[in-house]
């Protein structure tokens, strides 16, 4: 009995010492054309390729693989034991402390960051804002839209356009943004919303992509260069300047009292994110709340449902698209407001990729994990530039590990319950 | 009037050798849709890194090697299917496998991810820039039709269209009488029922994805020597294009695909060689956008009711 036992296991060990070795060589044929053999462009006497050959790389890729897939079958089982690495559930109790810390968490950035932190923290609040928006689309609609960056430039360029064709200043744009987001979302809602889940990913991708696309080919948008030189917002209707642009107004700093330095813009503009954060944070309880946000919720879950129990389920995605672009409007007016620029680049496919990932990593449907996500997001793009080169391979990764590993995200929401005594 | 004549030749010659790269590449969407019900997202991912293999193959047997240069591009195309035929596996093994059942956003999602992966990866292993593809096969045959200019139908053109319609060929006979082809035709109607009959559907799932690697490797060497540069982003855009072929030709058909393929490509062609070539993504993503909300099953397809 016993011998037939141990024959079982030295096969099984042999077996995944062959399949260890098959991968690695697979491995090696996969990586040699991209990574060993490297193709030098043409120094310009010249005009053929040539390769040079870099082999180390290689050696890793193989033999990572191979120790990978050797331990694979100890590794499942070894974990199968262990209990499952979970964050605890989350009740509206510890959401709500977890929400003021962070808000304290921003003020503290506030009081003692530096010009670089600051201008972390302000990105960090346009990405909240517009995870937060995306995330009534894709967490509580389940209506996956990969063309929400062009959103975002709508409400980035509408600021730009009214501000240097136009003379308005940021408070009056900002409401007009927001209206041309939200509407833009309405129209390309109309026709999208009959498509499933998957052709709705893409078209909205294609609009998304057109939308930039326009942009990058209109004179009075810019063209490709975009627009520069739009204006940092106002103070209660003053300039927050050294001198006014205009004879016989006064600066804010002239009625503070204060002496003129150039962080206190920035201080601003930090403090308007925040607000508008705040603000979106707010809305965006409130939908979940009301019986609107249930109802999506609902129609995510089960749309055949959802209709026979008279639910219309084209206006609730109607709304949800409306809204969520409408949020996409107020980030997009920050962001013009605080790069003092807009240009076609700034609103790519990737762009809306990262705003996803901020939604998929929190767990779509959470608030405070798309807050978090956000956060990160904004402090990811932004760290060193050693990071920078592998940051899009990082965030591709992150999104396959994610769907296989939490699909409901870092920090899931649970369920509405109420429990009912026997 | 000749004018116009050599013109719409010169446009509709153009217009199929795109549109044989396209239904290249529409292939593979829609026979991983058909069997896995699933938009491979990656798929235009696959086809840049079947490019940039047989790039590099052509600059280690280049113009200096000596060798006749059909060994050349005969090698380039069966190493970069090869290796491509490889990253579609690992890609499916890695990136979907484990998401078999879940919900539909989920693999989508996934395959997101491995796209943007995959396009950083090549950037990072052969640098984010434009590399000239070496013209092995230059040379073009001409014919005048008695106006202004001629017609030019270079030689990598026609290479295109020969080696595609041999290809469909190819599949179109494995599909109908080979086993696999046989098992790859029943998992597409019912996965389970297939299942139960014995056949191995993990195995006929990875060789669909291995099938459309290859032949999207394919088409990424040859778009090489047609259009003379790649770069690690340019899988996006044709990507897109080409699920706008298959959906065209309506998804989860092979004819179809091929069908959707030569039409995207003509009509492309014509609307920006008569309209504006300045709004040539425009067109592409405009054509995607009306071809799914107003054909959504296509030229060829089934159209399917969602059922409680």
């Amino acid at each position: 009995m016993s011998h037939y036992q141990n024959a079982g296991q030295g096969n099984i060990f042999a077996d995944s010492i062959k399949h260890a070795l098959i991968a690695a060589i697979l491995t090696v044929l996969m990586l040699m054309p991209i990574f060993a053999l490297h193709i030098e462009p043409p120094r310009p006497p010249e005009t053929a390729l040539s390769l040079s050959y870099e082999w180390s790389f290689l050696l890793y890729g193989a033999a990572a693989v191979f120790c990978f897939q050797l331990i694979r079958p100890f590794l499942s089982k070894g974990l199968s034991g262990l209990p499952r690495f979970t964050t605890p559930e989350l009740t509206p109790r510890h959401q709500q402390l977890a929400l003021c810390l962070l808000l304290l968490g921003a003020f503290a950035v506030l009081a003692f960051g530096d010009r670089a932190q600051i201008s972390i923290g302000q990105l960090a609040m346009i990405y909240v804002i517009l995870a937060l928006g995306l995330n009534i689309v894709v967490g509580f609609a389940g209506l996956l839209n990969l063309g929400y960056a062009g959103f975002y430039a709508i409400g980035g360029y509408t600021y730009a356009v009214l501000n240097i064709h136009y003379g308005l200043g940021f408070w009056q744009s900002l409401p007009i943004a927001v209206v041309l987001a939200a509407i833009t979302g309405l129209v390309l809602g109309f026709p999208v919303l009959r498509l499933r889940g998957d052709y709705l990913a893409i078209v909205t991708l294609g609009f998304g992509e057109i939308i930039r696309l326009v942009a990058r080919n209109i004179d009075f948008l810019g063209g490709p260069g975009g627009l520069n030189g739009v204006s940092k917002p106002s103070v209660f209707g003053y300039e927050m300047a050294l001198r006014p642009s205009q004879e016989g107004v006064q600066t804010f700093h002239q009625i503070m009292g204060w002496k003129f330095q150039t962080i206190h813009m920035q201080y601003y503009l930090y403090i308007l994110g925040i607000f508008f954060a705040v603000c979106a944070v707010l809305v965006a309880i409130r939908v979940s709340r009301m019986p609107i946000g249930r109802a999506l919720e609902a129609m995510r879950e089960d749309e055949i449902a959802c209709r026979s129990l008279g639910l219309n389920p084209t206006a609730l995605k109607l709304i949800a698209f409306t809204l969520g672009a409408g949020f996409a409007g107020v980030a997009g007016a920050l962001f013009a407001a605080k790069q003092g620029s807009v240009s076609p680049e700034a609103f790519t496919f990737l762009e809306s990729v990262l705003i996803l990932v901020a939604v998929v990593v929190g767990g779509m449907g959470s608030l405070l994990g798309v807050i978090v996500g956000g956060i990160l997001i904004a402090v990811l793009v932004t760290t060193g530039t050693g990071f920078a080169e592998y940051r899009m391979l990082y965030f591709g990764a992150i999104l396959v590990i994610m769907m296989i590993w939490r699909p409901q995200g870092l920090l899931p929401v649970g369920r509405r319950q109420v429990k009912v005594k026997a | 009037m000749t004018d116009f004549l050599s013109q719409f030749f010169q446009q509709l010659i153009n217009g199929l050798s795109i549109g044989a790269i396209y239904a290249l590449i529409a292939i593979g969407y829609t026979m991983v849709y058909g069997i896995v019900g699933m938009i491979n997202f990656a798929h235009g991912e696959i086809y840049m890194i079947g490019a940039y293999v047989g790039l590099v193959v052509l600059t280690a047997f280049g113009a200096a090697s000596g060798l006749p240069v059909p060994v050349i591009l005969g090698s380039a195309l069966l190493i970069s299917a090869a290796v491509t035929g490889l990253y579609g596996y690992a890609v499916e093994q890695v990136a979907y496998k484990p998401l078999r059942g879940a919900p539909r956003l989920v693999p989508l999602i996934s395959a997101l991810g491995v796209s943007v992966f995959l396009q950083n990866y090549v950037a990072l292993g052969q640098g984010a820039y434009d590399l000239a593809v070496p013209d092995i096969l230059s040379g073009t045959w001409s014919f005048s039709l008695g106006g202004q200019f001629d017609v030019t139908f270079s030689y990598s053109r026609m290479l295109i269209i020969a080696v595609t319609v041999i290809l469909m060929v190819a599949l179109t006979m494995f599909i109908k009488h080979s086993r696999l082809g046989q098992a790859c035709r029943a998992c597409s109607q019912d996965m389970s029922m297939a299942n139960l009959l014995g056949i191995d559907t993990n195995r006929v799932i990875s060789f669909t994805f291995m099938l459309g690697a290859v032949l999207a490797a394919v088409g990424g060497v040859l778009v090489g020597q047609s259009t003379g540069k790649i770069n690690p982003f340019i899988g996006f855009i044709i990507g897109m294009k080409a699920f706008t072929a298959a959906v065209l030709g309506g998804i989860g058909s092979i004819p179809g695909a091929m069908l959707g393929g030569f039409v995207l490509g003509l009509v492309e062609t014509f609307a920006q060689g008569y309209w504006s070539s300045e709004y040539k993504d425009v067109i592409s993503f405009g054509l995607l956008i009306l071809v799914l909300l107003f054909l959504p099953t296509g030229l060829l397809g089934k159209s399917s009711m969602e059922k409680v």
